[in-house]
């Protein structure tokens, strides 16, 4: 066993993780508040890509790039509640599928005419596309260790958000039971489209920190849109706790069992089949934890208070 | 008035041109693709080839009117399948062509062969159809998959690497690259990963495992998109210092605008360069780069071919294409200038062709392409021929 790697890749899950908990905190707010599926949560993330690699290029800035692009996806996402979503929250949750699948073909089209079909670059700056030795010998990429602060960061301020503020207050209050906070006098669409805002941007957030490391392209929304419904399944929905600990679970488990998984197999198969069945494995080991947190907990491991007992 | 007749008669070209090219003289092909998903640019190349191919045709193969069906197989082998079978079935093309992905040609080759259609393959070259289940009426105009990365071997032993790292996406062709590779490496493969196709975009945890384990040298197959994350990632990781890179089907001028700058110098095998010296070759990539402004990839330069191919075959038969064995016997011969030079199919359809060595180099434009470095090998065919039962 080689401690250093097994190090980086501990920090590699991390990384992978705090993207995810970025994309699950938004949708596990919308899911559990206003009771709605938004599989165009995914779209926002490309937005946030789009808008990030746009905006650089304008001004020749990543930094200035990304301050541009929180706002910018914060209003698409007021946008798109006022517009399309509003009138889905009374329909059934088929419906709403429906409906945001829509949605996806939309901003996928749309960013096809805007953009063209290849996709597009975020340049960094130097001394993020360099690496760091935090570990010592294991030169670590600069801006995989941004995009672990800025998660953590995210995460103690979305803490301090649901926990002591009057907002994080009505948030709970939503996701616990929203029918009795509308009838207390709360006004809750205002709520509602904030909350949808809040959870675009946070898309868009995750959006501009994996551009530049997975390029910019038409549907990388969809394929990570997958992880996170993983991620607030296991987290218990509408509880940003739960997104927090299920997506740095999922990080680690990913990245780790990815990279040792072929190791542990080739002491009890033959190494031709562990060559074979390891990659299969490790892309399942996630789903395999799924499907036992479903087993054992279906409400997820921290659901909000009053659901699920 | 010249001017209004002039717009006139462009509306009613514009109007007719449906019709005329629907007509049912015309020589029909059906073109699958990827047009959609993040890998649709190779799809959006391929098919300016085959329009390129096509205007230098004078829209006309034998007399008869040119119409060509694409689809876009959306990258899922059972879109690929899907789509055959509607150009076979519904719009009863006489040639089926394109398919970019070797598990989408999988998939959807019996549909076509079943129904008494000829398919050409402009790019997936997948072991199977190379030999045990080679078909009479399957063509290709690209390789097969192991060749390409046979000359990597070989390309290896000559720069004297000894333990080699290999990453490659775990599907049909990511297998038959590794075979390829490790059929003619003669040092030590001291780590390999197959990653999950198309959903890994992510490399950094097999990245990590490659510093650890201090190759020589890291050889990769990441076609289209994958290719530009990866390399990105190998960037961020800076570990060109360490370990030296080669690729196959990674770069290619679809990529090279985005990762240029560090993709400068990088070494690859392949059939096919832009600067290959060959008058149709020259032909093909001035008035591709006069119209697009870009290089052709390697995918439009097998897709040009395969027009070609058609064409060559059309006018051999007079447009006659009633007589099936006549028309199979014209592929066979293959009477066309090749982009590639000479072009002769092997008994199991695919061809017997020279692989050189790349380098990405900037033009006199400061535009990112590749050059020829070396000829690696002459007229070398696919290890499966000898599989292939058919004469």
């Amino acid at each position: 066993m080689n401690w250093l790697l097994l190090l980086e890749q501990i920090l590699n899950g991390f990384q992978l993780g705090l993207l995810l908990f970025l994309l699950a905190a938004g949708l596990t707010l919308v899911f559990g508040i206003m009771d709605m599926i938004n599989l165009a949560h995914g779209s926002l993330y490309m937005m946030g890509a789009y808008f990030c690699a746009t905006f650089t290029s304008w001004t020749g800035s990543f930094l200035l790039g990304a301050l541009l692009t929180l706002p910018a996806v914060f209003l698409l996402g007021v946008l798109v509640e006022l517009v399309a979503l509003r009138t889905l929250y009374t329909r059934d949750h088929l419906d709403q599928v429906m409906a945001t699948f829509g949605l996806i073909l939309f901003f996928n089209e749309a960013t096809r005419l805007i953009w063209g079909p290849v996709g597009l670059v975020i340049p960094l700056p130097d001394f993020l596309s360099q690496t760091v030795e935090i570990i010592p010998d294991a030169p670590y990429p600069a801006f995989r260790l941004l995009i672990i602060i800025v998660g953590f960061i995210i995460a103690g301020l979305l803490y301090f958000l649901v926990t002591r503020t009057r907002l994080g207050m009505l948030i709970r209050a939503g996701a616990s039971n929203r029918e009795m906070i509308g009838a207390l006098g709360i006004n809750i669409r205002l709520l509602f489209t904030l909350v949808f805002g809040l959870g675009a941007a946070l898309a868009g957030l995750a959006g501009l920190m994996a551009g530049p490391i997975l390029s910019v392209e038409i549907g990388m929304g969809e394929s990570i849109l997958i992880l996170t419904l993983v991620v607030i399944v296991i987290g218990g929905i509408g509880s940003i706790k739960g997104a927090f600990i299920a997506a740095i679970l999922i990080g680690l488990i990913d990245t780790v069992g990815r990279s040792f998984l072929p190791e542990l197999l080739d002491i009890f198969l033959p190494s031709d089949s562990a060559a074979t069945a390891a990659p299969a494995i490790a892309s399942m080991l996630i789903y395999l934890l799924m499907a036992l947190i479903l087993a054992i907990r279906p409400q997820g491991l921290f659901p909000p208070k009053g659901v699920g007992k | 008035m010249k001017k209004t007749l002039i717009s006139m008669a462009s509306a009613l070209a514009l109007l007719g041109a449906p019709a005329l090219a629907t007509a049912a003289d015309a020589v029909k092909i059906g073109f699958v693709t990827t047009l959609s998903t993040g890998s649709g640019a190779i799809g959006e190349d391929m098919r300016n080839a085959v329009e390129l191919a096509i205007e230098h045709l004078g829209g006309k193969m034998a007399g008869r009117d040119i119409d060509v069906i694409y689809e876009d197989d959306a990258f899922k082998p059972e879109v690929g399948k899907q789509k055959t079978d509607k150009l076979v079935k519904k719009d009863n093309v006489d040639f089926v062509a394109g398919y970019i992905w070797s598990h989408v040609l999988m998939a959807s080759y019996k549909s076509a062969v079943d129904n008494g259609k000829f398919l050409i393959s402009s790019n997936a070259g997948p072991s199977a159809l190379a030999g045990k289940l080679c078909h009479p009426d399957v063509f290709s105009t690209s390789w097969q998959n192991d060749q390409t990365t046979m000359a990597m071997g070989d390309l290896l032993n000559q720069r004297g690497i000894k333990k080699l790292y290999i990453m490659a996406p775990n599907y049909a062709a990511g297998k038959n690259m590794v075979e390829g590779v490790e059929r003619t490496f003669k040092g030590e493969v001291i780590g390999k990963d197959m990653t999950k196709f198309p959903a890994q975009l992510d490399f950094s945890a097999e990245l990590a495992k490659v510093r650890a384990a201090e190759p020589d040298a890291l050889f990769v197959f990441y076609p289209g998109r994958h290719g530009v994350q990866l390399l990105t990632q190998y960037a961020q990781a800076d570990l060109a210092k360490t370990v030296p890179l080669y690729t196959a089907f990674t770069i290619d001028s679809l990529s090279l605008p985005r990762v240029g700058e560090q993709a400068l110098g990088s070494l690859m095998t392949m059939f096919w360069s832009p600067d290959l010296d060959v008058p149709a070759n020259k032909k093909f990539v001035s008035d591709f780069k006069a119209k697009h402004g870009t290089y052709p990839s390697h995918y439009a330069a097998q897709s040009y071919d395969t027009i070609m191919l058609i064409n060559s075959a059309v006018e051999k038969v007079k447009g006659d294409l009633s007589n099936r064995d006549a028309v199979r016997d014209a592929l066979k011969a293959a009477e066309f200038d090749s982009i590639r030079g000479d072009f002769k199919f092997g008994h199991n359809h695919l061809p017997i062709q020279d692989f050189y060595l790349r380098e990405v180099v900037k033009d006199a434009d400061g535009m990112y392409t590749t050059k020829i470095v070396a000829k690696v090998y002459e007229d070398h065919q696919d290890p499966y021929a000898a599989e292939c039962k058919m004469n």
